[in-house]
């Protein structure tokens, strides 16, 4: 099915845009962690189903790579799946949903044994059995590892193991632009394919969201370049309501100055932070936890101190930062911290066994995304979500360290055996040609015509600096009402940009034209739902509302596209056995 | 020493016209090969084409040739190369699809050839750990570090006038799976690299293990496969396999 024709862009020919259209029985949008094991459990459960992951990314260049330290599993008779459950509870300042953590807890420990299996290498105790590691906020050493690199190996594991079946099929490069639904189900989602440039169209009886999150809409991060938040715009437009946007966790230790992470297993290991003075100050601050306590408390605590004025600075431009001393543990580096200790040397020169390492707190983690539930299911039939891209709601206001790569595990599982359950019992549906075509002239005749000189990449430079300042760790209604009408300029621009680039053929300004667009809708959900959480829960941190509200704000943002901007409605959480009570690390 | 770095970048359009261009990139507004490509699409040309992601050398997406040199773009920093005129081309042995993006299916695809994942005849039980200890561990721990980058085919000099044979990073991971106790598939990988675009092709020469940015080895890795192999031989001419 080819159609072809011609489009000029002010004189110039962009080639030719070809429709092609590919059918698939589960297509999996995404070939992270969350992807890639939904695409292994729905080509394991039928051989005979045929799967597509279609990812804008070789599936190994995916940011799940870049996952350091660890996945919280109960492993040990001593740990309890009531203590996983409640140390996530109270991590996401009571936000979560209590029957959703409670399920999810028990189905992490097979996926453990699962990967094992199929090749991670988990860290080992002397006689061979896995070995745990504390990590911030657990009552329990559950954190398991494979040294720091967790999130690599593991992305290894489900790749090579995904290279096993001749069912899954990989559609690497294929970039995501839209999604429709047609009688409350899934119909079809539009792709570039970056090397040809030609408009792709996918069919399907049902459809996986594992796109990530959205952590790139701000400057100072810990994320890939390539997490954008495409699946949670790309479902939001379609008519999927999103979920708690306006939680997004800074993670304290992001090094300075280009946000690399380095890992909360360098605190847990027995690291120290020191502010400018080089003076310990977490006692301040969570007098029990120390340096241990949750991110969100931690990240506060270090810009407390900067606010003082006990920030570092001088050597990284206008940037303050406190200080990483892992000086006392050097013995223990090269074994369990390897890859921090490579990074802090390849990147900074610095050496992490005598030297201090520069960080300050940095975006990590997207809490909010496409309001689903434990069952990895949607509002619409046939379209299922998983890993960070969905909202479940496990993490609440403040996702724990070690507690994602185990969601995108155990839930991109329960997701590939649902899409396919459910492409077992449908057929693939009629494509709605109008649909497409009008996302085809969304870009073509709309997007690559304008001509307003805008460029993409400094509207989207200014876009995550007035993220930072405004929408960050700190916020309050002056900044956020800033932000908010910033982000609207950054609207109008964005109607004026002009795509330099006229190639078909790997046309990076397009894509990042593509992303920015996203970006600008997924920031505008944020900063409306934090304008409206007039408390501070968790990650979202409002000075000028400093305490939790639960008798008022309990309850899940939920954000719905409409074409004058979101519509704000609120959903209950689920309480189960814990009372929402003051939370102290 | 000027304020400025001039990257001469090899380009490739669509219509398949090769050639240079040379941008000036300030040297207070970067630190890596990365920063300098991004400094360049964002305010100097919009047309240049090159993959990354992770910005931390864990992705396996920005190899490039830069000063001659297989090098991952986002953990080269620009002032090490001691030089202000940095040469960045694509990477040796691939097509070029555009600019610095090469066509990386081939590499893939010799992947998948050597069984990368763990065999077993009881898969699908998975109640619990299969036992390994640390030192079990270390037989295959370098040759698992491997980010798929692509580096060492493109300084493998056998790559260069032989593109089937099977190559540095797919062999290193043959090894790495047969030397982890959990797996016992060695007999299906040993019938693949050892065939005639596998071991024997190799000339150990190491390029592929000097270029390597997470010091797998590959050619270390051969020369266990290559012994291996013997024994497998010799034990199935004896009967027992
Ligand atoms: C530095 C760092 C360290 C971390 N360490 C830990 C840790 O130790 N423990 C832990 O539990 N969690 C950790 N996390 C969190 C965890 O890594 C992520 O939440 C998780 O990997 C997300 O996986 P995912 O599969 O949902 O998404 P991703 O890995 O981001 O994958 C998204 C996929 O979607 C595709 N995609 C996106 N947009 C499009 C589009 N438009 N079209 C087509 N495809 C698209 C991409 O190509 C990619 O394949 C860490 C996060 C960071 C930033
Ligand atoms: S062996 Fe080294 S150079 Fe080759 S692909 Fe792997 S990491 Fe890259
Ligand atoms: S961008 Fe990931 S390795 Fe360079």
């Amino acid at each position: 099915m080819v159609r072809q024709k011609n489009i000029f862009v002010s004189g110039i020919i962009l080639r030719c845009v070809y429709l092609e259209k590919i059918k698939e029985d589960v297509i999996i949008l995404g070939g992270g962690m969350a992807g890639l094991r939904a695409a292994v459990a729905a080509a394991e459960y039928n051989k005979n189903l045929s799967v597509g992951v279609v990812s804008k990314l070789y599936p190994l260049r995916s940011h799940s790579v870049s996952a350091e330290g660890g996945t919280s599993a109960v492993l040990n008779p001593k740990d309890s799946f009531d203590l996983h459950a409640y140390d996530t509870i109270k991590g996401s300042d009571y936000l979560a949903d209590q029957d959703a953590v409670e399920e999810f807890v028990r189905l992490v420990p097979e996926q453990i044994y699962t990967t094992d299996h199929w090749g991670c290498p988990w860290s080992r105790n002397p006689d061979g059995t896995i070995s745990q590691r504390d990590f911030g906020a657990l009552s329990f050493p559950r954190a398991t590892f494979a040294a720091d690199k967790t999130g690599f190996h593991v992305m290894q594991t489900l790749f090579s193991r995904a290279l096993k079946y001749d069912n899954i099929r990989f559609y690497n490069e294929y970039f995501a632009t839209s999604m429709f639904i047609e009688n409350g189900r899934f119909n079809s989602l539009t792709t570039i394919n970056l090397r040809t440039g030609d408009f792709t169209v996918f069919q399907g009886k049902a459809i996986v969201f594992a796109a990530g999150g959205a952590g790139r809409l701000y400057q100072f991060s810990t994320y890939a370049h390539s997490v954008s938040g495409d699946g949670d715009a790309i479902a939001y437009r379609a008519g999927i309501p999103l979920k708690d946007m306006e939680f997004i966790q800074f993670h304290p230790t992001g090094l300075v100055p280009s946000g690399i992470l380095i890992t909360e297993g360098a605190r847990a290991d027995g690291g120290y932070l020191l502010n400018g003075e080089k003076k310990r100050f977490m006692q301040a601050y969570a007098p029990n936890k120390l340096e241990k306590a949750s991110r969100d408390v931690v990240s506060r605590a270090i810009m407390w101190e900067i606010e003082a004025g006990r920030g570092a600075k001088g050597e990284y431009g206008d940037m303050e930062y406190v200080y990483l001393d892992l000086r006392h543990m050097a013995d223990v580096l090269d074994e369990r911290l390897p890859m921090i200790t490579e990074i802090a040397k390849k990147f900074n020169g610095i050496d992490a066994h005598t030297e201090l390492i520069p960080v300050h707190p940095a975006t990590h983690y997207t809490m909010g995304g496409i309001d689903s539930n434990v069952k990895t299911t949607t509002d619409y039939s046939g379209i299922f979500a998983a890993g960070e891209n969905a909202c479940v709601s496990i993490h609440g206001a403040n996702r724990l360290g070690s507690n994602s790569t185990n969601e995108c595990l155990a839930l991109g599982n329960v997701a590939g055996v649902s899409a396919a359950k459910y492409a077992m019992e449908h057929d693939i549906p009629d494509l709605v040609v109008s649909n497409v075509d009008a996302e085809e002239k969304r870009i073509w005749d709309d997007l690559l015509k304008r001509n307003g000189g805008e460029n993409v990449a400094k509207i989207r430079e200014d876009l995550r600096n007035n993220m930072d300042k405004n929408v960050g760790i700190f916020r309050d209604a002056n900044g956020l009402n800033t932000a908010l009408k910033n982000i609207k300029s950054y609207k109008e621009r964005y109607e004026k940009i002009s795509i330099q680039d006229k190639s078909s053929t790997f046309n990076m300004e397009l894509e990042w034209a593509l992303e920015v667009g996203f970006m600008l809708d997924l920031a505008e959900i944020i900063t409306v739902g934090a304008i409206m959480r007039t408390e501070s829960r968790g990650a979202h941190y409002r000075k000028d509302y400093p305490n939790r509200d639960d008798e008022n704000f309990l309850k899940h943002t939920i954000a719905t596209y409409t074409k004058d901007g979101p519509k704000i409605t609120y959903k209950p959480v689920v309480i189960t056995k814990w009372q929402p009570t003051v939370r102290t690390y | 020493m000027a304020d400025e770095y001039e990257f001469e970048i090899k380009r490739k359009d669509e219509s398949g016209k090769v050639y240079y261009s040379t941008y000036k990139v300030p040297k207070d507004k970067i630190s890596t090969v990365l920063e300098g490509l991004l400094y360049i699409k964002e305010n100097l040309d919009q047309s240049l084409s090159f993959r990354y992601s992770c910005r931390m050398e864990i992705c396996g997406s920005c190899g490039m040739e830069i000063d001659g040199k297989p090098r991952m773009a986002c953990s080269t920093i620009v002032e090490d190369l001691k030089k202000d005129h940095i040469k960045i081309e694509p990477l040796k042995h691939y097509k070029v699809i555009r600019d610095l993006v090469v066509d990386i299916d081939p590499f893939f695809d010799k992947y998948r050839e050597v069984k990368p994942y763990i065999i077993r005849d009881d898969d699908g039980k998975y109640d619990k750990e299969l036992p390994q200890t640390p030192e079990q561990f270390h037989e295959y721990a370098n040759f698992a570090m491997c980010i798929k980058c692509g580096l060492c085919m493109a300084a493998c000099p056998i790559e260069g006038s032989d593109p089937n044979y099977l190559g540095p990073a797919p062999l290193a991971a043959a090894w790495r799976y047969i030397a982890d106790n959990r797996d016992q598939g060695a007999k299906y990988r040993v019938e693949v690299v050892d065939g005639e675009e596998g071991t024997s092709r190799c000339h150990f020469a190491g390029e592929c293990t000097e270029v390597c940015p997470k010091g797998v080895d590959p050619s270390f890795a051969i020369q266990k496969l290559r012994r291996t192999a013997l024994k497998i031989e010799i034990a199935s001419i004896f009967g027992g396999r």
